[in-house]
């Protein structure tokens, strides 16, 4: 497991240090600032899908979440609510879609790729209808503002506020998969489910916990990008993040078939994501090129970490084998 | 010598290895013209294994196979088959939507310009079906048939590409009794027809009614071979287990204590229909045998809570219990050693450490936090305990052998110490040293107190550990079975469902 990280960590310095050396402009405090913001939004939808992940399931409604929890922001300062109860109103909508994803897929046993991919649909379309799909701005909403999309100065250099909600998610989510029995029963029902079922863990429930960190944290990041933008278009905002943050959470070392991930490898991953888009602007390599590249690099990366995992296996057979004899 | 020629099929020297299990190792094996020749061994023996090289399933890495003295190659079914080599598997390989006599061409119609000659089709299938004495139109439907029905027509498919040999791996498991002594009559025609038969069974008493010669495996080695006049049941044993069997059993039971577990009336989900009465004390073993398919594992599962009860009521200790998840029924003091490991029993990509803490981390957790300290005790108390081998406490389980496997699944359960433990097919594809200490962790479990209920497939397992034996039967307990009660005899009676005969 730590062996997939230095792998990530490797390729996320090489494009830093080569990006670093060919142009001018990458580590100006600017561009600093905002790929270490942009990284941390992505990491953080990244984070809530490893969850998912992990129990072998995925999460197709990321994206739509965002785009939904951000319209509805935008239309409650709208209409003159407080802002802060329709932050907490959005987040516990957020909790209440991931209770619905999970009951679907535990109790009525659909599949979680039809689940999500409906709700991806139904959260899109409910947003560009509630809002008339008209693009709307964020007014100054002064607290929450620099709350979500504030700066904590370090001498000249800002750090972003999206950093520091990545931390504190980042930290808890660590604690929760590595140290509390819940974390590993999620590891060991992702697994193998009838396994730890016959162990006494109750796999739905955690299932459903699952799903509901997801959306949670699909809403958080919907309120942080919005506020980040400072405005909204129903009909775009956070369209295709969910396939951002499962690219992350599978570069980062996450198993689609369950069982497997590190809160840190998805970060990583994250950075390296946006890492790559930023170096192909500054580069000045054709940004039409920009998806080829990117989805080239999570090939290669999830290839060999497939490869060198089953060589890995194979000397520990062998090995196995030999102190046998 | 009158008879020269070599023997139909010379097996020498295979060797097979799985990822952590030698499977085979230098077995020989010869096979002659219409001969049965019987292959036993304990669950894991390495009969299956055996069977599949030859049937093209496994390619082995060591050892020659000859056909008629010459070297031959099997590395697929197709090439088995070309050679005259056919497998009827312990489950069945056929199409139940389409018809017996398209089950039997399957793969191999007869054809003109590409359009099936379904003409020729029928007419060959009635030939084939009369020789396994089956008078069925040969449209019906395979999905129609009983199990030993179809059974019939796999031998027929069998016989329609002109096969030599038929390796037959367990085919009476799920057969009622009549089933059986009709297949036996096909096994005798096909002999006398010069056809030679490979015949793998648990059943002893069908092995020396039916063969020949016997060969036994014995952890993937060659044990020995018995011939006709040499078969008996106690030398097999002997043969199968590498030792007197008085040895390899070591029951002593004790007067047993209070009631554990009583069940009355207990309906599971699987046959409804059944209602099930029985109980189980303190240091009993009691032990469930029958057909696969009888209802056993349904009524283990039902126990811990996978299929909760649909009627009748169950007493753990006097007090009322109905647990609908197995969390209920781990809390109550209930544990199940699955049989199938790997489904069930075991997280395969988790360490020996993960594995056998994963039912007691709740007990000892702090807040919801792993007590990692606690949870290192547990995994050393049960490799200690269980004589788990393991180079160290992090290995990947699924490296481990079938054994060692076992002794973890049985360890995460000690560690709880259940009032009442339920195995599965406690041994099933294990090694012979691991099952011995695994009958020896059951003696010593009921010795504390513990009640023991098993299911076991092998006769020899509940001749020898049984205190009292449950038989099943489509669902329902046909007979209990006291102790000098016990035979094969009066066990495979009750388990076909001849209730007078017990």
């Amino acid at each position: 497991m730590k062996k997939n990280i230095l792998g990530i960590l490797g390729l996320f310095i090489f494009i830093f240090i080569f990006t670093a050396m060919s142009s001018e402009p990458f580590l100006s405090a600017y561009n600093m600032q905002n790929l270490i913001k942009w990284s941390s939004l992505y990491a953080i939808m990244g984070i809530g899908v490893t969850f998912v992940i992990i129990t072998g399931g995925i999460d197709l409604s990321i994206g739509s979440v965002i785009g939904l929890v951000a319209s509805l922001m935008a239309l409650a300062i709208k209409k003159e609510w407080d802002p802060n109860f329709a932050v907490v109103m959005l987040l516990g909508l957020s909790l209440g879609i991931g209770l619905i994803h999970g009951l679907l897929i535990t109790k009525v046993k659909l599949q979680p790729f039809v689940v999500t991919l409906c709700g991806l649909l139904f959260y899109r379309g409910i947003s560009r209808w509630m809002t008339d799909n008209q693009t709307m701005q964020y007014p100054g909403t002064d607290k929450l503002d620099s709350l979500f999309s504030g700066k904590v100065l370090m001498g000249s250099f800002g750090l972003p506020a999206p950093l520091f909600f990545l931390i504190v998610v980042a930290i808890l989510a660590a604690i929760f998969l590595n140290r509390t029995i819940w974390g590993r029963y999620l590891f060991a029902l992702g697994n193998n489910e009838d396994g730890a079922r016959y162990s006494g863990i109750e796999t739905d429930r955690l299932k459903i916990v699952a799903y509901v960190i997801c959306s949670f944290l699909a809403g958080l990041s919907g309120l942080l990008f919005a506020y980040e933008l400072d405005s909204v278009q129903p009909a775009q905002t956070g369209e295709f993040y969910e396939l951002y943050a499962i690219a992350a959470a599978v570069l980062g070392g996450c198993s689609l078939r369950g069982g497997q991930g590190t809160i840190l490898g998805v970060i990583i991953a994250a950075a390296v994501i946006r890492l790559l888009r930023n170096s192909i602007n500054l580069l000045g390599i054709s940004t039409h090129l920009e998806y080829a590249i990117i989805g080239m690099v999570i090939l290669c990366g999830v290839a060999a970490d497939e490869i060198i995992k089953r060589v890995m296996a194979k000397r520990r057979a062998a090995q196995l084998h030999a102190a046998k004899k | 010598m009158v008879d020269a020629q070599p023997p139909l099929l010379k097996i020498t020297a295979i060797g097979k290895q799985f990822p952590g299990v030698r499977a085979l190792h230098n077995v020989d094996l010869t096979l002659n013209r219409g001969e049965v020749l019987s292959l036993v061994g304990e669950n894991g023996a390495g009969k299956s294994t055996m069977m599949k090289i030859l049937a093209g399933v496994h390619t082995p890495d060591a050892g020659t196979i000859e056909l008629d003295g010459e070297p031959i190659r099997v590395n697929s079914v197709r090439e088995a088959q070309a050679h005259g080599i056919a497998l009827i598997h312990q489950e069945l390989n056929l199409a139940g939507n389409l018809d017996i006599a398209a089950n039997i061409f399957l793969g191999n119609e007869p054809h003109k310009a590409g359009f099936i000659d379904r003409k020729l089709i029928h007419a060959q299938a009635t030939k084939h079906l009369q020789r396994v004495g089956l008078a069925f139109p040969t449209d019906t439907l395979v999905a129609d048939l009983t199990i030993g029905h179809q059974q019939l027509v796999e031998i027929a498919k069998a016989l329609s590409v002109d096969a030599r040999i038929i390796i037959m791996d367990e085919p009476t498991s799920s057969l009622a009794q009549k089933e059986t002594e009709n297949l036996f009559k096909v096994v005798n025609d096909l002999r006398s027809q010069g056809i030679s038969i490979i015949y793998i069974s648990h059943r002893l008493g069908e092995v020396i009614e039916l063969s020949d010669r016997v060969s036994v495996l014995r952890d993937g080695e060659n044990a020995g071979e018995l011939v006709r006049e040499e078969i008996s049941h106690d030398a097999m044993v002997k043969l199968m287990v590498g030792r007197d069997l008085s040895q390899f059993y070591q029951r002593n039971a004790t007067e047993p204590g209070e009631v554990v577990i009583e069940a009355d009336r207990l309906r599971t989900p699987a046959h409804p229909n059944r209602e099930l009465s029985f109980s189980v004390r303190q240091g009993e073993i009691v032990g469930i045998a029958g057909l696969v398919g009888a209802g056993r594992t349904e009524l283990l599962q039902t126990l811990f809570g996978i299929t909760p009860a649909v009627g009748g009521t169950l007493k753990l200790d006097g007090n009322k219990i109905l647990p609908r998840r197995p969390l209920e029924a781990i809390m109550a003091g209930i544990a199940l050693a699955p049989e199938d490991r790997k489904q069930h029993g075991l997280v395969s990509q988790m360490s020996v450490r993960e594995n056998s803490s994963l039912a007691r981390l709740r007990i000892d957790q702090k807040a919801g936090m792993i007590d990692f300290t606690a949870e290192t005790n547990v995994a050393n108390e049960a490799v200690e305990k269980m004589d788990i081998k393991t180079p160290h406490l992090e290995q990947v389980i699924q490296y481990l052998s079938g054994g060692n496997q076992q002794k973890v699944v049985l360890g995460k359960w000690l560690a709880m110490n259940p009032r009442l433990l339920l195995l599965d097919e406690p041994t099933r594809g294990i090694d012979v040293g691991s099952k011995q200490e695994i009958y020896k962790l059951m003696e010593e479990l009921a010795a504390s107190g513990v009640a023991i209920l098993f299911v076991s497939s092998e006769m020899e397992e509940v001749l020898g550990m049984a205190d009292r034996a449950l038989v099943m039967h489509e669902g329902a307990i046909t007979g209990e079975l006291s102790r000098d009660q016990l035979s094969e005899e009066t066990i495979m009676q009750l388990a076909t469902g001849n209730k007078a005969a017990a």
